[in-house]
């Protein structure tokens, strides 16, 4: 049908003829003009549709519609910008909190160090003495004891251990029979050995001086024999205990 | 024929060369192609129903595109450049529809 060569202009019928004749290709000055003016449109479809994907349409967009994505940026940049102020701001209370949590758990976790210590909870260990009292005559009594304890505290001593049993402040000596000392309910017998963590020159020089620990016990015909030494172990636990009645003051 | 070829010169040159569209015209030149586009689809229309004229076509072309873009162009100057295009592009999407109708009954019969 497209090629029908015996068909002229005036005397086709129907549509797809006309289409035909129309496709079919002739010289004269009106179809050039014609021509032209397709060459035209479709350099314009082209460019046009070219130059809108590459600028994303800005470059064709009038003066209005660009104050308008103008202003719209700018008022997302604010916004975005105070939203960054917002998680800025949340990011350093966070970050300080975080520090300060973390300084206060330290802190606390020293604390409760320093107090399972005192209150032996936790074994312990450091420089001090050890001293044997050796009691051949069954005269050192729980008196001497604490005195000797007394003493230890006085010069600094930080843990202390009496045979197998840790002292703390709430410590008792009792009298028993000659030879043993009851410490907290355990029964202590002769020779004691007294573990003492602290410094070392001067909890020896304390049970050292004239009218001291040991000077006292030789008296009673004992004898205290004071090693200084870097490495005291002080190993005796004592169960931590809940007070019933006395609670922390807020 | 030739203008079928014409038109795929065109786009391959658009896109081969890429020419340079001055800055005052490129608002208009959308609006122009569309209105082309009308003018176009109204010439075969005009063909299937054997009353092409290139007189005629060459006329319609040339005073569609400038009339759209006269009317983009008196838009902005009265600041509804956008609106008046949108209202431009409506009328000759409504006639291209039109034309399309009326080639697809001659072609069709439907």
């Amino acid at each position: 049908m497209m090629d029908n060569p015996g068909v002229i202009d005036g005397q086709v019928r129907g549509p797809w003829r006309r289409l035909a004749a129309a496709l079919r290709p002739r010289r004269t000055r009106s179809q050039a003009a014609v021509a032209a003016l397709f060459v035209l449109l479709g350099v314009a479809l082209a460019q046009q549709v070219r130059s809108n994907a590459q600028f994303d349409g800005l470059s064709t967009a009038r003066e209005t519609d660009l104050v308008g994505i103008l202003d719209d940026l700018t008022a997302r940049n604010e916004r975005l910008a105070a939203e960054q102020r917002d998680l800025q701001a949340t990011r350093d209370a966070l970050a300080n909190g975080t520090n300060s949590s973390v300084t206060a758990l330290a802190e606390a976790k020293r604390r409760a160090a320093t107090l399972a210590i005192l209150a032996g909870t936790v074994q312990a260990q450091g420089p001090g003495v050890s001293i044997v009292v050796s009691d051949p005559a069954g005269k050192v009594d729980a008196a001497s004891m604490l005195d000797a304890v007394e003493e230890l505290r006085d010069a600094g001593a930080e843990a202390l251990q009496i045979g197998t049993v840790r002292v703390v402040a709430s410590t008792a000596f009792v009298d028993a029979a000659p030879g043993t000392v009851v410490v907290d309910g355990t029964t202590v017998t002769a020779p004691y050995t007294i573990l003492a963590i602290g410094d070392p020159r001067t909890m020896s020089a304390a049970l050292r001086i004239p009218g001291g620990v040991v000077e006292s016990l030789r008296g009673l015909g004992a004898d205290a024999a004071v090693t200084e030494t870097t490495a005291v172990a002080v190993t005796a636990l004592r169960p931590a205990s809940t007070p019933q009645y006395a609670r922390p003051a807020p | 024929m030739i203008a079928a070829l014409g038109l795929v010169v065109g786009i391959v040159l658009g896109l081969v060369l890429h020419p340079l569209v001055p800055l005052w015209l490129q608002p208009y030149l959308p609006i122009a192609v569309v209105a082309a586009l009308d003018a176009v689809f109204g010439a075969v229309r005009a063909t299937l129903e054997g009353v092409f004229d290139d007189k005629v076509f060459v006329i319609s072309f040339v005073s569609n595109v400038l009339v759209a873009a006269l009317i983009v162009f008196l838009g902005d100057q009265l600041g509804v450049g956008s609106q008046l295009s949108t209202g431009v592009i409506v009328v000759l999407s409504v006639r291209i529809f039109s034309n399309v109708a009326a080639i697809r009954r001659q072609l069709f019969g439907a």
